[in-house]
């Protein structure tokens, strides 16, 4: 008779997927090319995702599955824009302050490591509900809906930022610093007027 | 393996992925590179809030809500970073952190 919460499968399968999601993580900082390195990273994420999934999470594991593998798609194309190197042809590290960045990386580590090892943590209250997603929903629209507030204004107020951010003529380009231009100065001309 | 040491290895994993990302967010100098350094960050953040669930308070949906915004920082922080870094490289061809140090002290 098996008493733990998980069955040995899905510890071994944890602790696999847990190793995999680590070693690709470095590898994301490793390797010489920067498509390999935002697929390394996906990899890490749907090693957690298989995680979340060993642990009952089934749709935050399904949600971080199919975001993070969009989201590092569009990663992709915007890393070859941006880099010199995206094929990985030549050998290339671009670091500053290697040494400290990897001792501050190290101490949080330890740190974090010692706190989980020598805290006696409680056991599991209560159990697990028979559906995990339908708690979380019932949570969003009833007791936790603040936190969906902040989040929907949150993510709206990214977009106007990115908008605006990612627009490379505004009006006060287009119109002057008054707005008070009769014709618009495009690049061509044509443009309507406000 | 006891339950309790479960949790503290999927713990020590979360740890080791918010150290490597910790790494990666301080010592890269391309600004999408720092972008997936705090991705790992959040990463570990997002295993050690499931691993919570799991098995410390499943009744309770905290912890999953947790991950939920675990979730919403990282689409932020992507949507974010790339807008900046759109707009610095056109204003002034950077794309990389150390070009683009005006508020340094």
């Amino acid at each position: 008779m098996n008493d733990t919460l998980l069955s040995d499968p899905a510890v071994i399968a944890v602790v696999v997927l847990g190793a995999v999601s680590v070693g690709s993580g470095i590898a994301v900082f490793v390797v010489d090319s920067m498509a390999r390195a935002t697929f390394a990273l996906l990899v890490s994420f749907l090693a957690i995702a298989g995680v979340l999934l060993a642990l009952d999470l089934v749709y935050l594991a399904v949600v971080t599955a199919l975001m993070m593998t969009i989201e590092m798609a569009i990663m992709a194309v915007f890393m070859i824009m941006f880099m010199m190197n995206p094929a990985g042809l030549m050998p290339m590290t671009m670091v500053h302050n290697g040494r400290g960045s990897a001792a501050v990386g190290f101490v949080a580590f330890v740190a974090l490591t010692v706190g989980i090892w020598t805290t006696d943590w409680p056991s599991r209250r209560g159990q697990p509900p028979a559906d995990t997603t339908r708690q979380l929903g019932e949570a969003i629209m009833g007791s936790h809906m603040l936190v969906m507030l902040v989040v929907g204004i949150g993510l709206f107020a990214t977009i106007l930022s990115g908008t605006i951010l990612a627009t490379g003529r505004g009006r006060y380009d287009r119109f002057g610093a008054d707005l008070r231009a009769t014709r618009p100065d495009d690049p061509t001309p044509g443009g309507l007027p406000r | 393996m006891s339950d309790q040491t479960t949790l503290q290895t999927v713990l020590t994993v979360a740890a080791a992925l918010v150290g490597v990302g910790l790494f990666g967010a301080l010592s890269q100098q391309s600004i999408v590179m720092v972008m997936m350094g705090l991705e790992l960050v959040v990463n570990g953040v997002m295993l050690g809030a499931g691993a919570a669930w799991f098995f410390l308070t499943p009744d309770l949906p905290d912890a999953q809500m947790l991950v939920v915004i675990a979730l919403v920082v990282m689409a932020v922080e992507m949507a974010m970073g790339f807008a900046a870094t759109i707009a610095i490289y056109r204003a002034r061809q950077v794309d990389m952190v150390d070009m683009a140090t005006d508020l340094h002290g």
